[in-house]
């Protein structure tokens, strides 16, 4: 199958603390994906989990430890970067912070259009502008002259996107795009998306930690805990069937706009998110309903299970003294 | 029916502003009236801007410059009498505070001292309403209240920095709860948890509540936050309440053109139907549009909405709802 992005064994090591206690966090441990064409992949997870790590990384502004990042058959280097930001694009977190308060958000177009050379005369900058304006459901004219103040989050997060579609990009990184947008304005972000995927063939990797949107809008979907991916597969197996204990723990834990559907079981939280860094053998195993012996020195490999693929010892068909696969 | 615990009646309260000679009044609660009960979650739900932590900061009677009372009463239901909430002088103020009512705020992950462990800032408060006990026996207490709460008893001992998120979030919760309230008002106690940890917290509150047989006002955007823990829901818009009824009704049997909406944007598992945002841009504050404030964005408005903000009509009992397409039929 085409693939459009392949990221292959990318671990970024972070070292915290000083000479004396130093503590080497493995922020992203041997992560594996790839994106096709035309698709929304999802990577899912907690804050801290590492899904913003390698966001970063396949935008260029953090070097990986080890691994690589393969965009259609080529690797990102340094060299390649003009060709590579013209066809990967961002949309941050923020969009309050995405504009400087004092500039015209229209500025932000014609320095995209300047730098990538996408038009000779302002007459065709402006139409270039609006035409991409028009592919998120606004107009030049609503913009002309206008400060970020002047917009709703959910506008300017399109604006954002808008901007990123300029230079006709393949991918766009969408780093939490809707975690600062209201809910009542989320679902024009969120259907934007869709929107591009189906009318212009762009590929999104958005990046969350709302599983409800994930469902909703994507294609596949990676599930991320403290570096490691623990399940990746199509959104209607992961989120509806989901085999990782992790996962699972997750889906229930979402709180559904269904007063019937109320939490019965109480959980418990404990461990602090570096010691469950430092682990040995499966990051979860402290929290794990299903732990085994073997969980708590090795961590499991990739198993997979009717299209899903799972990183969990109740699946590597292990006993509690087995080795690893 | 249970008993009213607090009453507000027409609150209006603004931001008063002067920005170079210029006078800006942002209408941030402006003609609430609602009722709060004895042992219930009564949820606030609305987009941000539309004036929920202005009203909770009225609720509590915590008028600081340029917030400004405008008109309106606030009445707390104590022992059965009603006591007019904002015409108290500060020492009774203060005396109601923490012991009758308290306050979760927004960012509640810097409202512990961080040069001070946690023990401290228990014995902070204990010392300044609970009289006659020497410290330790205080620090008994705030031990005993941290275990009840199902809180591992190390974050005594511990800085605030040294705690997660999650943790600093129910420390303070259990420090809004430790002279037994009879009220507790949460302002997004989980925005900026993760899901699991926004699980753990939302269970502390209810755990609480169902102990103390006593009331939370919790405010969140979050309808799934709503849903899991809140027994009636108020929908803000522009200031204004504008709908009120059992978290049932509200999702069950939405009412306002603006709930609804609200409800059926919710992404749902098992479900990939399209779902669609609130059409057009939240109102402005300082100029609201006429009459009802969601009529330039409302499919169904008429001429009287643009003109006559409506009252509320109740069609359903219990179910309170300002729109004049109800008050028609």
């Amino acid at each position: 199958m085409e693939k459009l992005l392949e990221v292959e064994h990318l671990t970024k090591v972070f070292t915290l603390g000083s000479l004396l206690s130093r503590i080497r966090i493995r922020a992203v441990d041997d992560v594996s994906f790839d994106i096709r064409p035309a698709e929304i992949f999802t990577l899912a997870g907690e804050s801290g989990c590492g899904k913003t790590t390698i966001a970063r990384i396949i935008l260029g502004f953090e070097e990986p430890t080890s691994g690589t990042i393969i965009y259609s058959g080529k690797r990102g280097t340094k060299n390649e970067k003009v060709w590579f930001t013209e066809n990967v694009q961002a949309i941050f977190q923020d969009p309050f912070g995405t504009f400087n308060p004092l500039r015209t958000v229209e500025r932000y177009f014609f320095e995209t259009v300047r730098n990538y050379r996408l038009a000779r005369t302002r007459a065709e900058a402006i139409r270039l502008i609006d035409e991409k304006l028009r592919a998120v459901g606004l107009s030049y004219e609503e913009l002309a002259g206008k400060y970020p103040n002047e917009f709703s989050g959910g506008q300017l997060q399109r604006i954002s996107i808008a901007r990123a579609l300029l230079t006709d990009p393949k991918l766009l990184v969408a780093d939490e795009p809707v975690s600062m947008v209201d809910a009542s304005l989320r679902m024009s972000v969120v259907n934007l998306f869709k929107k591009l995927k189906d009318e212009m063939g762009v590929s999104v990797l958005y990046i969350t930690h709302d599983l409800a949107t994930a469902y909703y809008v994507g294609d596949r979907i990676a599930i991320m805990f403290r570096g490691n991916i623990v399940e990746m597969g199509p959104v209607e197996k992961v989120l509806m069937e989901p085999l990782h204990p992790y996962t699972r723990l997750l889906r229930e834990s979402i709180p559904e706009a269904d007063p019937s559907k109320r939490w019965g079981k109480r959980i418990t939280l404990t461990e602090t998110e570096y010691q469950e860094y430092l682990r040995v053998g499966c990051k979860f195993a402290g929290r794990c309903p299903d732990v085994m012996a073997i969980c708590r020195n090795d961590m499991p490999g990739y198993v997979e299970v009717d299209g899903v693929l799972v990183r969990c010892h109740k699946y590597t068909g292990e006993t509690a003294f087995g080795e690893s696969a | 029916m249970n008993r009213t615990v607090l009453r507000a009646e027409q609150l209006q309260a603004f931001y008063i502003l002067d920005m170079f000679g210029t006078r800006r009044v942002v209408k941030a609660v402006n003609g609430v009236t609602l009722e709060v009960r004895e042992n219930e979650v009564y949820g606030i739900a609305g987009e941000s801007g539309c004036g929920k932590t202005t009203l909770l900061r009225a609720l509590y009677g915590a008028f600081d410059p340029p917030l400004r009372l405008i008109g309106g009463k606030v009445y707390y239901g104590i022992e059965g009498k009603e006591v007019d909430a904002l015409s108290l002088t500060a020492e009774e103020k203060k005396r109601l505070r923490w012991e009758y009512i308290s306050y979760v705020p927004q960012a509640s992950m810097s409202v512990l001292n961080p040069v001070v462990k946690v023990k401290e800032t228990y014995r902070d408060f204990l010392e300044s309403h609970v009289r006659g006990k020497t410290r330790d026996e205080i620090f008994e207490m705030a031990k005993e209240h941290i275990a009840a709460l199902g809180l591992p008893l190390t974050v005594l001992e511990a800085y605030p920095h040294q705690l997660s998120g999650g943790m600093r979030q129910r420390v303070t919760i259990a420090l809004a709860a430790l002279l037994k309230p009879r009220i507790i008002i949460a302002d997004e106690p989980t925005t900026a948890l993760d899901v699991v940890v926004q699980r753990g917290v939302i269970q502390l509150l209810k755990s609480i509540q169902e102990n103390l047989g006593n009331t939370i006002i919790l405010v969140t955007h979050d309808m799934g936050v709503q849903a899991s823990i809140a027994d009636r829901i108020g929908i803000m818009y522009a200031g204004k309440i504008i709908e009120e009824a059992t978290v049932e009704e509200i999702f069950g049997n939405p009412l306002h053109p603006y709930t609804r909406y609200l409800i059926n944007s919710l992404p749902r598992f098992g479900d990939k139907g399209m779902r669609e945002s609130v059409p057009g841009s939240p109102p402005s504050l300082v100029n609201p549009p006429p009459g009802c404030a969601f009529h330039p964005r409302c499919p169904y408005a008429h001429s009287i909405c643009q003109e006559q903000m409506p009252d509320f009509f109740e069609p359903v009992e219990q179910h309170k709802v300002a729109c004049w397409r109800m008050g028609e039929g």
